[in-house]
């Protein structure tokens, strides 16, 4: 059978936009790699999950995702390394997964065509037919190098996040949080409230401290007091125009060199800090390559990350494909959570017409004529909101730019590819022997062809190699894949259609079943 | 309740739903397998099983991403 709908990511995106097309009665899958849903920013302890209690924003989503529970197939630690298109114009969503085969819900096997037994492995191959995808799959930490940074106890500020967030640890003792962003004031705050020593934030751009944040300007008082109060509170420095640039120790972090910058980021002067963990961030890198297999467009956001081209109704650039979230512009939790109710709602336009436009007709306020189309799938309050919601986290990227300064804090033996190991100086000889975009130095110097497949050094050999913004990525697959789960895809089956089972459940209109926002 | 994993045979202690990763650095275990070329040390780095350097082997499997994998009891780990 075919699913009307498959989500992929569950993070704030991925499961409202599931939800509010389970809710109306299309059959969804979701899948996401990790243990449980939530994504980076309700990423919870296995025990959070089972006493909620905690922040209220955390309780609600999981009582989300309980009632996507009920009303989809969620699938959890599936990777989806590619999503091809059929000739009759459904998609194959292909994932892997070490996971026991799914058992015990409606839709459960019916619709998961080509699961093959674990194989000698371990990871299984798994693919779903769909006729829409939801592209929710977030971002990644964009790490810059520098001398050191591949040191045990280096961690990226997301990695020492969802460390603490998912299992409840610290990254170390005493730690140091650098790199630019909003984002570093979460990271600093969380291990400082676990009861670990946060010896210093220290943000490369800017130089008004907290007092005159960015967030403050934004109308995120209320945020950025409560980071600044307990920053102070747990007697935490928070330095602008400040970086960690190098990090030293034999086998893990044992110091790092704090510098002071100038507004380019070039060194001034340093000095040398204890530490036993460092949690580095300069941002996001959107995660976009499942939209780009698939021929969806790509623009430049504001800090000339690709992310996938989407209408108000985010709908990508090729037919049946949504994406919400980070893919389609870095703008934190909340804009993620209500772009994937606006997805949804357009899949269920898309899935069943006559649904939505008999619900937003007695709702619609305006005597205007509407655009075709958009304004009964995204009633005007929310296209408002979602516009300024989107100007805001544009707003953001825009006060944290990076610069180019940093280049100078590498040394010839850095390594900028992590992977195959790749130094500086070895980029430096691809570019003086004629490579002048990322795609020439990694032919001549391999760097990004690794497991990673660049996703960490990506960003930083496109600077090095001169080009003006990063290319989107040309991943022939979105993760690795391992030649078993392969194998077991040679001889899909496909099953018989079910399409009875969706019509059972479609009596549930498209409402707005969570629609209670914070007021910010 | 807690239970515990071995770690080239010596025991850590695990929370139930703890990654391997996660149950690792807490137990101060921050590096687990060293690069191909340099023989450098390598441990949790991205938290989120994009950045594939923290690679390891459970129960003498092929090597997986330990910021992904959730250690089961009985698991036993082998470093490099
Ligand atoms: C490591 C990290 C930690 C972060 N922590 C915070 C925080 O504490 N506070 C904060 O305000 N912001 C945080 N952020 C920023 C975060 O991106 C947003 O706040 C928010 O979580 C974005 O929501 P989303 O739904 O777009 O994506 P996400 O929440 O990132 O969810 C995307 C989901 O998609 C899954 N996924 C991606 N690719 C695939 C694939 N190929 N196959 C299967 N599943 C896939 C991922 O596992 C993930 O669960 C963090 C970002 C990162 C990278
Ligand atoms: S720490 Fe990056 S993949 Fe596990």
């Amino acid at each position: 059978m075919t699913y009307d709908l498959v989500v992929v990511g569950g993070g704030p995106a991925g499961v409202a936009g599931a939800l509010t097309a389970a809710l109306a009665g299309l059959r969804v899958a979701l899948v996401d790699s990790g243990l449980r849903l939530g994504g980076q920013y309700f990423r919870h302890t296995q025990d959070a999950g089972q006493h909620p209690g905690h922040a209220p924003a955390l309780d609600r989503f999981l009582r989300q995702a309980g009632a996507l529970g009920t009303r989809a197939e969620v699938l959890l630690r599936h990777q989806v390394w590619s999503v091809s298109r059929e000739p009759d114009g459904d998609l194959l969503v292909h994932c892997a997964t070490r996971a026991a085969a799914v058992t015990g819900t409606a839709v459960a096997g019916a619709a998961v065509i080509g699961g093959a037994p674990t194989g000698a492995l371990g990871e299984r191959a798994v693919v779903l037919r769909t006729r829409r995808l939801l592209i929710a799959t977030g971002a990644h930490d964009r790490p810059l190098p520098f001398p050191g940074w591949d040191l045990p106890g280096v961690l990226t500020a997301g990695g020492a996040q969802a460390l603490l967030k998912g299992g409840g640890v610290p990254a170390g003792r005493r730690i140091v949080v650098s790199g630019t962003g909003p984002f570093l004031l979460p990271v600093a705050t969380g291990l400082a409230e676990a009861g670990v020593r946060v010896l210093g934030v220290y943000e490369a751009n800017g130089g008004l401290g907290l007092a005159r944040h960015p967030l403050l300007a934004l109308g995120k008082a209320g945020e950025a007091a409560g980071y600044a109060a307990a920053l102070a509170r747990h007697r935490v420095p928070y330095r602008t125009r400040q970086a960690v640039v190098a990090a030293h120790g034999e086998h893990e972090v044992e110091a790092v060199t704090v510098a002071r910058l100038d507004k380019d980021w070039n060194v001034l002067s340093t000095r040398v800090v204890e530490c036993d963990a460092v949690a580095v961030g300069y941002g996001f890198v959107p995660q976009v390559e499942l939209g780009t297999q698939l021929g969806c467009a790509t623009r430049p956001d504001v800090d000339g990350s690709p992310v996938l081209r989407v209408d108000a109704t985010l709908r990508t650039t090729v037919p049946g494909v949504w994406a919400a979230g980070e893919p389609v512009g870095v703008g934190g939790w909340r804009l993620a959570e209500l772009e994937g109710r606006l997805a949804g709602r357009a899949v269920v336009a898309d899935a069943r017409p006559t649904l939505v436009t008999s619900t937003t007709r007695t709702t619609r306020t305006s005597t205007a004529t509407p655009p075709p189309g958009d304004t009964a799938v995204v009633p005007g309050v929310f296209a408002r909101r979602h516009q300024r919601w989107r100007a805001f986290g544009e707003a953001l990227q825009r006060a944290y730019p990076v610069q180019p300064g940093w280049q100078g804090w590498l040394r010839d033996d850095t390594l900028v590819c992590r992977c195959e190991e790749v130094p500086l100086a070895r980029l430096r000889e691809a570019r003086s022997l004629g490579a002048t975009d990322a795609r020439s130095v990694k032919l001549l110097a391999r760097p990004g062809m690794g497991w990673c497949q660049g996703r960490v050094c990506g960003y930083a050999v496109s600077c090095l190699a001169g080009e003006p913004q990063p290319q989107p990525p040309r991943r022939p697959i979105a993760q690795p894949v391992t030649l078993g789960a392969l194998a077991s895809l040679a001889t899909p089956e496909p099953t018989a259609d079910a399409d009875a089972t969706a019509d059972a459940t479609a009596g549930a209109a498209p409402g707005e079943p969570h629609d209670d926002h914070p007021a910010h | 309740m807690s239970f515990h994993i071995t770690v080239d045979g010596r025991p850590v202690p695990v929370t139930p739903g703890q990654t391997i990763g996660a149950a690792l650095h807490a137990a101060g275990v921050r590096a687990w397998r060293t690069t191909r070329f340099g023989g450098r040390p390598r441990g949790l780095f991205c938290g989120i099983g994009v950045c594939f350097d923290c690679l390891i082997s459970v129960n003498g499997r092929p090597p997986e991403r330990a910021c992904l994998l959730e250690a089961q009891p009985g698991d036993e780990v082998t470093t490099a």
